[in-house]
């Protein structure tokens, strides 16, 4: 296990070193950050000035070394926009993030399980024909439009809900969310559900897919000729081997979902890091780009070591990596 | 799924009491407002919650002319010594009283913090003291005018809360001690700044108890916060919302003619230009856009009144100047160029090129209000006198590192501007590193007698004189075509209707000018 994850840990790093090598000279190809980053009634002395105390002076290969060097230290620089530390920046907007996250995924979850089983029981009923109708609308509408839609039906026309913008937070071990206030989650629920909905698709089609398929294999019929319940059948076996794809694709997901969060974050005003890095883009402040980066290269090789784990817990056929050697 | 579903939003929609007070304001911001630390990073956003927590020495009105702040008067003892008189009734939101010291200390903290953007406005001052804590006298090597307008952009600080200060102590609001309308309560980055009423404010108190200032930079989503009741203002109205906006009760609208002028520059410098060519595509030897002939038939071959009409929706006001009307320097004898394809052509064949040229237009594409709309435009008219014209729309991160490395022919630039001279010695004056002439010259304009009447300019103390040398310096640049003027854009705000606005020339938005 041990072995396990230490090959794990250098993979990462291996990943982080490519990426930033990557940023650095993508980053350098766009443009110069002075030209964007200088006020306009700035003079040319002025402009080289700040280009000396920000490096942007040096050649890149410099500019890169001075970068490893600090990193090694921890440190990922501090933003030119902002000057802040990058890591700061990053870290005050991740709870934001992945609280939406970790709400769409619950949406997902609590919402496409129980739809996805009555459309795998009941395929041929109106019910579980709707359900397949209605996860292709999941699948195929842009989220930035159904966005502003739920905006203009739920806030502009009907006023129920805020339309942007995260409600009142509250400290949770240091970390401020916003679910734990009726505020909070009133700004929460619109947002999420925009994000959710392709998962929700996604989860109800794979649970779906998942419970026809195990309906007709032979572990449910002699669950069934043992004289199960219908609830333990359904509840115990035929879930739990569904579950498996479904944490494996819901894992995986959940990056692809702090990633694509840029879309929802932008309509609804959400100050997450995803609309950090956009930004951050814009105005070619590199330090963020870079750290923003590195973050969700770990976030993503936590993510994938969880689904691992969580894989090998729910299926005991499954043996981690050279564990057995 | 859709019965519960409607069942939960109307539970929640229900609660959600508005819990809203009279004299409460929240205002949409179109721009990330990145730090609180009124010395460190020179972005509009930043400025504009600084106004609102800080003063300056010298105040701007609403139409781009400085008025007195923190400064009662001011006055130049010769050329080269300025003294500035400070309200005695002031004190900071800590209660402290509001002294020379303050300003030595704010002035000092602008020129010295590291990676600070406003160094620029100070350096010119040799030496700065206090006669007595109430008059502050600053020194310049040589004779300079503009002291005044510099020390627009200094906010004063509190020498006492901002002592040892990094932006962190700003941001968190440790240091944000000022003595403007209202007092610092929260800024939450990338989402929000909140501000307290300060009733002892030597303006006047504002009409608001509590300012949010909620930062919604997408457009559909900032139109939805302000009709949704979310916020009470936003600034920065699309153009194409406006005739919803106008016919909608609920909602008031101002506008005023904004300091933002958008041209063209030409390539003036280079024989052959890199994207100038003849219409088959082959180099020129000489490059067309050196001759002031050319660059007078591109300005008429462009129908001003119909990008303002059609691409601006009327949110904007054909130019013949660098600077808009209200703004100093501004030249009010020189009208647009009328649209006239003809002459166009005759100016085109007179000076060679009757059977037209090639170029590319580069313009950015999420700059300027409709920025690649109006670049499209423009296009397709020389297209009409022969000049065949490409359009190439750039990101402004990609955009803007390109044009100032030289590589565009024929690009679009917006400027804003406290005074003509001050656009002019930016975007035409010949580059000129030591000076501080020239930065955004682009087209590498030159001409002598430019460059010496702004030198004069900036050496004339009295204001009268000066704005008619600035015009001076203007009819000149103007009468060259050393830059094809377009427009200047109408800053737009809308709010619930109930309360009103001033609008700006410098396009920030006050909440202690709205009631």
């Amino acid at each position: 296990m041990a072995v396990y994850l230490l090959q794990r840990l250098g993979q990462a790093l291996l990943v982080l070193l490519v990426m930033s090598l990557l940023v650095f000279a993508g980053v350098y190809a766009i443009g110069d950050p002075m030209a964007i980053m200088i006020p306009p009634d700035a003079s040319q002395a002025d402009a080289a000035r700040l280009a000396a105390s920000l490096g942007l002076d040096q050649p890149l290969w410099r500019q890169y070394l001075v970068f490893l060097q600090q990193a090694a230290g921890g440190k990922l620089g501090v933003s030119f926009a902002f000057q802040v530390p990058a890591v700061t920046l990053i870290l005050e907007r991740l709870p934001a993030t992945l609280e939406l996250a970790i709400a769409a995924t619950l949406l997902a979850l609590l919402l496409g399980i129980p739809l996805g089983l009555l459309a795998g029981l009941r395929p041929k009923s109106f019910p579980g024909r709707a359900i397949m109708a209605g996860s292709i609308l999941g699948f195929s509408l842009p989220t930035f439009w159904v966005g502003l839609l739920l905006i203009m039906l739920f806030s502009v026309q009907l006023g129920w809900l805020p339309a942007s913008g995260r409600g009142a937070t509250l400290e949770l071990l240091g970390v401020p969310v916003s679910f734990l206030t009726l505020d909070g989650l009133q700004h929460l629920l619109m947002p999420a559900l925009n994000l959710a909905l392709f998962k929700l698709a996604l989860v109800t089609r794979l649970v779906r897919a998942g419970t026809r398929e195990a309906l007709s294999l032979d572990y449910v019929r002699f669950a069934r000729a043992k004289g199960l319940t219908e609830a333990r059948v359904i509840g115990v076996h035929v879930l739990r081997n569904i579950l498996i794809p479904v944490v494996t694709v819901v894992g995986l997901e959940f990056g692809s979902l702090v990633a694509f969060a840029v879309v929802t974050e932008t309509i609804f005003a959400w100050p997450g890091m995803g609309k950090l890095l956009i930004d951050s883009i814009n105005v070619l402040d590199r330090p963020v780009i870079v750290a923003y980066l590195c973050v969700t290269v770990l976030l993503f090789v936590t993510i994938n070591l969880a689904v691992d784990l969580a894989c090998a817990a729910l299926d005991p056929r499954v043996r981690l990596g050279g564990a057995e050697q | 799924m859709i019965p519960p579903i409607f069942g939960l939003f109307a539970l929640l929609g229900a609660l959600a009491l508005n819990a809203v007070q009279a004299a409460d304001l929240r205002i949409g911001m179109a721009a990330d407002i990145t730090s609180m630390d009124p010395h460190a990073v020179n972005i509009t956003p930043n400025n504009n919650i600084g106004w609102h927590v800080f003063d300056a020495l010298v105040h701007v009105d609403a139409d781009a002319r400085i008025v007195p702040g923190l400064a009662q008067s001011w006055r130049a003892l010769d050329g080269t010594t300025w003294e500035f008189r400070l309200r005695r009734d002031v004190r900071f939101h800590d209660g402290s009283p509001f002294t020379a010291e303050d300003v030595l200390f704010s002035i000092e903290r602008a020129e010295k913090l590291p990676n600070g953007q406003y160094a620029s406005f100070v350096q010119r001052l040799t030496e700065k003291r206090a006669v007595d804590p109430y008059t502050v006298r600053v020194k310049t090597a040589t004779p300079y005018a503009m002291v005044p307008y510099d020390l627009n952009s200094i906010f004063i600080v509190s020498k006492k809360a901002a002592a040892t200060a990094s932006p962190e102590d700003f941001n968190s609001g440790k240091a944000m001690v000022g003595t403007g309308p209202f007092r610092f309560t929260r800024f939450a980055r990338g989402d929000r700044v909140e501000l307290a009423k300060n009733p002892a404010y030597w303006g006047g108190a504002p009409a608001w108890d509590k300012v949010t200032f909620r930062i919604i930079p997408n457009d559909p989503a900032r139109i939805a916060a302000l009709l949704s009741g979310d916020v009470d203002a936003i600034e920065a109205i699309p153009t194409q919302d406006l005739a919803r906006l106008r016919g909608d009760k609920r909602f008031g609208l101002a506008q005023k003619v904004s300091w933002r002028t958008l041209f063209f520059h030409t390539d003036q410098y280079r024989d052959p230009s890199p994207f100038v060519t003849d219409r088959a595509g082959k180099p020129l030897a000489k490059n067309p856009l050196r001759d002031a002939n050319v660059r007078l038939a591109i300005s008429k071959a462009i129908n001003r009144q119909a990008i303002v009409e059609r691409v601006m929706e009327n949110a904007a006001v054909p130019a013949s100047n660098l600077v808009s009307p209200p703004v100093f320097g501004h030249l009010a004898s020189i009208k647009p160029e009328a649209y006239d394809p003809e002459g166009a052509k005759r100016l085109l064949a007179r000076a060679g090129y009757a059977e037209g040229f090639a170029m590319t237009l580069h313009a950015p594409n999420n700059r300027y209000v409709n920025d690649d709309q109006i670049a499209q435009a423009v296009a397709q008219m020389l297209a009409r006198v022969g000049i065949a014209t490409k359009v190439e729309t750039l990101p402004i991160n990609v955009y803007l590192p390109r044009a100032r490395n030289g590589d565009f022919s024929f690009s679009l630039l917006g400027w804003g501007s406290f005074s003509g001279d001050l656009a002019l010695r930016a975007l035409l004056a010949a580059p000129d590193a030591g000076k501080g002439y020239g930065a955004w010259n682009w087209s590498h304009y030159a001409n002598a007698a430019l460059d010496k009447l702004l030198d004069q300019g900036f050496a004339t103390v009295d204001e009268k004189k000066r704005e008619a040398i600035a015009r001076e310096a203007a009819a000149i640049a103007l009468k060259d075509q050393a830059l094809v003027p377009l427009h200047h854009q109408i800053a737009i705000w809308a709010m619930k209707s109930g309360i009103s606005y001033v609008a700006r020339t410098d396009e920030y938005t006050f909440a202690h000018h709205m009631k």
